[in-house]
């Protein structure tokens, strides 16, 4: 489970393509495709690299503190099919 | 709608109000999720359901450099990966030229093939490749069925092509299966085989496209026959369907993936002459969205064809929109209704409620016209391999 202070970050060999419910997300490595469903969510995706931590992305998203385990359990789901590294 | 990879494997949503996938997916997405690119009409075989008709190859079919043209476009409009088809795509001598330039270019790559030319050496080429993927073809699950569908000695080929990749070292390709009445009795069979070789098992449903318009009456599986592979589906949810069986999400618990026709939404096809249409399973001129060579390109004709444009509106009123289970099967395929002389608004031909046989006795009884595909490059005098008498319809 990802928690507030992991550190993360895309897979390089992940690609995001922006829609308007949110984006598509596939990975080149297990060519497996996936959907964001929401617009907020692939902001704090493709930030993540820069921050040190989950937490200092979904501040910085200006994310509403309620939903951080709305996104903290996308994040997990998305760390398990290798769309995101946890460093 | 020969694409599993859109069956969601991961749907991230925090919690707020957002309209599901599949409405969204109805309305269309400003690039393909992915699609079906026919590199050439050109094949060895005959096979007696060919959708695309395949033999011979077309004069005016794309050249290299339009393919890696369309491959940048491809790129451009981050359409992640393509499946490339045919026609026998080995057949061209740029094959893996092709499949070099698009992986270098993030376009990844599933091609289908017969296998025919996959020997050793093309084995040991394909195994030191990227983003590649393999489905080589099978339709029954020995020699007997197989060879009565796809042609004598083609099942001994594809297994020479499996064997040739597993020593190669290639991975999990895929084998793919065109379930018919001949072979549902035989789906305990491919997964042994297709577990034989650590491959993934891929069924398929048979359109009445192509070539099979003649014998789709009598190859397509019965009622209790799509009851047995259905249920047989459900239990094995590893087993990859192209979403292509939502119509028999109608019998009780939707089959995993997106249950909804993708044609000129999500997916469409390029033909081998650049030629555009809704999906690989309607080659005809009245779901000819343009050609790629024309003015705009792909994207042009992706984003602002008529054609296309109209698949995305809301679907007009129907028999099924009145039916209890249209959210399961969304009125099924529009490529199968279509060849078989069906209204679009119909039920599907194998509509699981039978709600399109009193329809279909009545096109069949009143010998009305049905509709041609508009391409069809069989090898004339060429036998068609069949385990079923070919009926010749008379077409428009």
């Amino acid at each position: 489970m990802i928690e507030l202070d992991s550190r993360c970050e895309l897979n390089p060999a992940v690609s995001l393509r922006p829609e308007r419910f949110g984006a598509l997300v596939y990975s080149f490595d297990t060519r497996r495709l996936s959907f964001l469903k929401h617009r907020d969510l692939v902001r704090v995706v493709e930030a993540l690299g820069t921050h040190e931590s989950v937490r200092e992305t979904l501040e910085a998203e200006s994310i509403d503190t309620e939903r951080w385990p709305s996104f903290l359990n996308a994040l997990t789901t998305l760390v398990e099919s290798e769309m995101i590294n946890e460093l | 709608m020969n694409s599993e990879s859109v069956r969601p494997v991961v749907a991230a949503q925090p919690r707020a109000a957002t309209r599901s996938l599949v409405e969204e997916f109805k309305e269309g997405l400003d690039a393909p999720i992915c699609l079906t690119w026919e590199l050439t009409y050109a094949c060895n075989l005959s096979c007696v359901h060919c959708l695309s008709s395949s033999g011979r190859r077309d004069p005016r079919e794309l050249t290299t450099q339009e393919c890696y043209d369309l491959i940048d476009e491809f790129q451009r409009m981050k359409v992640f990966y393509v499946n490339i088809g045919g026609g026998e795509p080995m057949l061209r001598t740029d094959f893996f030229d092709i499949l070099e330039y698009a992986a270098a270019h993030d376009v990844g790559v599933k091609f289908s093939t017969n296998g025919t030319y996959i020997d050793e050496a093309a084995a040991a080429r394909l195994a030191s490749m990227d983003y590649l993927d393999i489905q080589i073809s099978i339709d029954g699950a020995d020699a007997s069925v197989n060879d009565l569908i796809r042609g004598e000695g083609s099942y001994a080929a594809a297994r020479r092509a499996m064997d040739n990749l597993a020593a190669a070292g290639f991975g999990a390709f895929k084998i793919s299966v065109v379930a018919t009445r001949h072979n549902i009795d035989q789906l305990d069979g491919f997964k042994a085989i297709a577990d034989s070789y650590g491959a993934q098992l891929r069924l398929t449903r048979l359109r009445p496209s192509g070539r099979a318009v003649d014998s789709w009456d009598e190859l397509h599986p019965t009622q209790e026959q799509q009851r047995q592979l259905y249920y047989w589906l459900l239990d094995r949810p590893d087993v990859l369907t192209g979403d292509s069986f939502f119509h028999l999400s109608a019998l009780g618990d939707p089959l995993p993936g997106l249950n909804l026709c993708g044609a000129g939404r999500v997916v469409c096809l390029v033909d081998p002459v650049g030629d555009v249409y809704a999906c690989p399973f309607v080659i005809h001129d009245q779901f000819l969205a343009g050609n790629i060579r024309d003015d705009g390109g792909f994207s042009h004709i992706w984003r602002n064809s008529d054609l296309f444009v109209s698949l995305r509106e809301p679907e007009s009123e129907g028999a099924c929109t009145a039916c209890e289970m249209y959210d399961a099967c969304q009125g099924g395929c529009m490529a199968s209704k279509f060849f078989v002389g069906l209204e679009l608004t119909d039920p599907d031909p194998e509509c699981v409620k039978g709600a399109a046989e009193p329809l279909l006795e009545k096109v069949g009884a009143t010998g009305s016209l049905v509709p041609r595909p508009s391409v069809d490059r069989s090898r004339p005098g060429v036998p068609v391999p069949s385990p079923v008498r070919l009926r010749k319809r008379q077409r428009v």
